[in-house]
């Protein structure tokens, strides 16, 4: 308990309580509710940032409730949108954590085609060499023609070896002999690639959930984590792709890339809300260290057209 | 997870029957569903609008047909005018008249330039008979310019041998010089992914286009692209004057909206679509497809047409009823095995019905297997009528003498038996997933209404 005395800690509560009554009543005189057209503005920001029609109307409705100082500025209001996001966003954003413990701790990655996947290994690669841990890439998309090559060349910049078998072999296969290699050398990281893949695809997403399951033979509790690339650009076929691709394994964290571009990536406010899945972090470009952690405030500013 | 705009608008609409003329108040309410219908299928906002705009003045004052329910024709003249906006019914790429002409393919990241250049060289050669040189200017992304080479060998098609360090303007102006010295008749310049607010990319690959002087520039778009999309299309064609779009991924299940982003912001047409990963996966492209598919319809047009195409008019009907309420018996198995594998066999079929998804894994769990339909074929001939009637009759003596008459074997017997038990139920399935959406009356062809329900 503080210094303070009860006496003191009651009169500060009481105030506080007091304060707030003033102010709810001073505020039905001298604030306002926004205007419908006003409102209306905020709810189209959000859905030309990708929210989604029904995510914004209800981030509009809440704000239609909020009384405002008569003269508030327009970018006052999209301030307290924001902040209203970010704390949607907040408990979302947790980076990526390795257990030291496993050696390896298994990552998979995984999301339909071109989202990412393999630039965001090659960027994990780097940041997780240049924290000193020993890293060990798997290419697992011996599907896409290069795919191989194109792993390889991100486990030349960040100085990890590469698993590889030529394309059209088994990717379990693959998997499996890159986490007893993994095992061997005693690694801290295994990093899994996958070929992209669309979800509505049963053939290829049971491929991926066979991938798991091999994994689990050398350690029942790979991989410790699944990792969904999403790409920004995406609009609503977010929520399905996050959805299905959830059905089939357990996603543990997303990352979302491609946030340099103009897209704002809007829908991870409504995939927050529907399955409050980690972000991990965000690619904000094509090189080596362009991969940032999530940031929820800056994030939700960038929603609503805010500097950053 | 959508409902379909015809539920939606028969909600907000059906007190409305017989009313007559569709009044400004009632259209304002359907409205606001068309609005929140399309924003949810991608469309972007500002083209959202425009739409809106254009629907009402449409229907206000409209007559409703007697037949028809207000909600009903409120989404028809939403689809007319979808599909006027998509405009553009099967243009093709444009071929040179005085080879080699280019053909420049840009886009963002991973939108699937590479793979599309493939394709559309595979096409070029196979249907129009046409020398195809492709180049890779892609120096940015690793490995871009091995998977075109593995790609051309893939299709069959000639890769200009890559020089280490050469950049994008200096490899295009070498490809254009193959292709004279070659006699090609068509260069196809795949190009780095470059984000359309990119200064220096965009200067490059309008220094591109000013050396390789292409015949067609190409867009290659992402069908999940949400509201950018319009930011991407017009900064694309601002800067490089496009001449048409290529939407791929369209084998997702995402609505597509961006298809009338970009074609109502750039104005070009959208001239092919991408629809797998393979080479041999791409598309004419349908406005009144991916208009209904917009509207949440399922490609029920893509169906109609694939049936008429391949079974008569009467057939499709019985097959589609039939079908529908799981009442297939293995006469029609027999009759429809040949059909079915004419259409692109049973997954080819159930992509175009609406809820695919969820179909495709049970599909995958029935484990049809499509190369065998002849030997199938081949038992279902050896049953007595009767038996193909009444398949329940078939017991372990039956089921020997059929495998004995079939040339095959008492499990495959049994596994056809299974499947078509499989299959009956699926479809029954199918059936009521249809009467909640479209399907209601099976899907006969129906020229000229193309995505409508069959009482329009
Ligand atoms: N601007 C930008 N480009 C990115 C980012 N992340 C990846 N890319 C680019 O997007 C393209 C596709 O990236 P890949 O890593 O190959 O994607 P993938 O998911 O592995 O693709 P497939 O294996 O083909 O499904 C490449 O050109 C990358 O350089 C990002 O954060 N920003
Ligand atoms: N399912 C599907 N995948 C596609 C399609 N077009 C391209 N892809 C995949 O998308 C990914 C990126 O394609 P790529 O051609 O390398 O894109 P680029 O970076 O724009 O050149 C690859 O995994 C392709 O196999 C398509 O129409 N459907
Ligand atoms: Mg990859
Ligand atoms: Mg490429």
């Amino acid at each position: 308990m503080s210094g303070q005395g009860w006496l003191g800690r009651l009169r500060a509560g009481l105030s506080k309580s007091s304060n707030r009554i003033v102010d709810g009543i001073s505020s039905v005189f001298t604030r306002r509710k926004l205007d419908e057209e006003a409102i209306e503005g905020l709810e189209e920001v959000l859905i030309a940032a990708d929210v989604g029609p029904a995510t914004a109307a209800k981030l509009a409705g809440k704000i239609a409730d909020t009384r405002f100082e008569k003269d508030v500025t327009p970018e006052a209001v999209r301030r307290a949108l924001a902040s209203e996001i970010a704390a949607i966003l907040a408990p979302v954003a947790k980076p990526v954590g390795i257990d030291p413990a496993k050696k390896p701790h298994v990552i998979l990655v995984i999301g339909v085609n071109g989202t990412g996947k393999t630039t965001t290994i090659g960027k994990l690669a780097k940041a997780m060499r240049d924290d000193g841990k020993r890293v060990v890439l798997a290419a697992g998309d011996t599907f896409r023609a290069a795919a191989v090559e194109q792993l390889k060349i991100w486990g030349e910049r960040s100085g990890c070896p590469v698993i590889s078998r030529p394309q059209g072999a088994d990717s379990a296969g693959l998997a499996y002999d890159a986490l007893q290699q993994a095992q061997r050398d005693n690694a801290d990281v295994l990093l899994i690639d996958t070929a992209g893949r669309l979800h509505n695809k049963a053939n290829l997403m049971a491929e991926l959930e066979k991938v798991a399951r091999v994994l689990k033979k050398l350690d029942p509790e790979a991989p410790q984590d699944c990792l969904l690339v999403l790409d920004a650009t995406t609009g609503q076929n977010a929520l399905s792709q996050v959805s299905t691709f959830r059905e089939m394994l357990p996603i543990t964290g997303l990352v979302v890339t491609k946030l340099d571009g103009s897209a704002k990536g809007g829908v991870l406010v409504a995939l927050a809300e529907k399955f409050a899945i980690p972000i991990r972090a965000v690619g904000v470009g094509e090189g080596a260290d362009d991969l940032k952690p999530f940031d929820a405030d800056a994030f939700a500013r960038g929603l609503m057209g805010l500097e950053a | 997870m959508f409902d379909s705009l015809t539920t939606r608008l028969g909600d907000v609409l059906d007190r409305l029957k017989r009313r007559g003329a569709l009044k400004e108040q009632d259209v304002e309410a359907a409205l606001r569903e068309v609005r929140v219908a399309l924003l949810e299928a991608d469309v972007a906002l500002p083209v959202v609008r425009d739409l809106v705009a254009k629907v009402k003045e449409k229907a206000i004052g409209r007559e409703v047909l007697k037949s028809i329910t207000p909600g009903q024709m409120v989404v028809k003249i939403v689809h007319d005018t979808l599909v006027e906006t998509l405009g553009g019914e099967g243009e093709d790429v444009m071929l040179p008249a005085d080879p080699p002409g280019a053909i420049l393919m840009v886009g963002l990241q991973g939108s699937g330039k590479t793979t599309t250049t493939a394709k559309l060289a595979l096409r070029l050669k196979d249907r129009e008979h046409k020398k195809v040189l492709m180049a890779s200017l892609d120096v940015a992304r690793p490995a871009a310019q091995e998977q075109l080479k593995i790609l051309g060998e893939q299709a069959g098609v000639a890769t200009l041998p890559v020089v280490a360090g050469q950049r994008p303007v200096e490899i295009a102006r070498r490809a254009m010089e193959a292709g004279r010295f070659g006699g090609y008749d068509v260069v196809l310049l795949d190009t780095a992914g470059r984000l359309h607010v990119d200064e220096a990319l965009m200067d490059e690959v309008a220094a591109v286009r000013d050396a390789a002087m292409p015949l067609e520039t190409l867009l290659v778009a992402d069908a999940m692209t949400g509201q950018d999309a319009v930011n991407v299309g017009k900064a694309f064609h601002d800067r490089l004057g496009l001449t048409g779009i290529v939407l791929t991924r369209v084998d997702g299940d995402a609505r597509g909206g961006a298809a009338l982003s970009m074609r109502a912001v750039t104005g070009c047409p959208i001239k092919l679509l991408g629809v797998g990963e393979k080479l041999d996966a791409l598309e004419a492209f349908h406005p009144d497809r991916i208009a209904g598919r917009i509207l949440g319809m399922g490609d029920v047009v893509s169906l109609v047409e694939k049936v008429a195409e391949t079974v008569e008019a009467e057939d499709a009907e019985k097959l589609a009823a039939k079908l529908a309420k799981g009442e297939m018996d293995l006469n029609d198995l027999a009759e429809q095995l040949r059909q079915i594998r004419k259409m692109g066999g049973m997954s080819g079929l159930m992509g175009l019905l609406p809820g695919v998804a969820k179909m495709k894994n049970q599909l995958a769990q029935a484990n049809i297997d499509e190369s065998i339909v002849k030997r199938q074929e081949a038992i279902i001939q050896s049953m007595t009528p009767h038996e193909r009637r009444r398949p329940q009759v078939i017991q372990a003596s039956r089921r020997r003498r059929i495998a004995t008459g079939s040339g095959t074997t008492v499990p495959e017997v049994n596994k056809l038996l299974k499947q078509f038990m499989t299959m009956n139920k699926m479809m029954k399935k199918v059936g009521k997933m249809g009467k909640k959406g479209m399907l209601r009356g099976g899907f006969p062809p129906m020229p000229g209404m193309p995505g409508m329900p069959p009482r329009f």
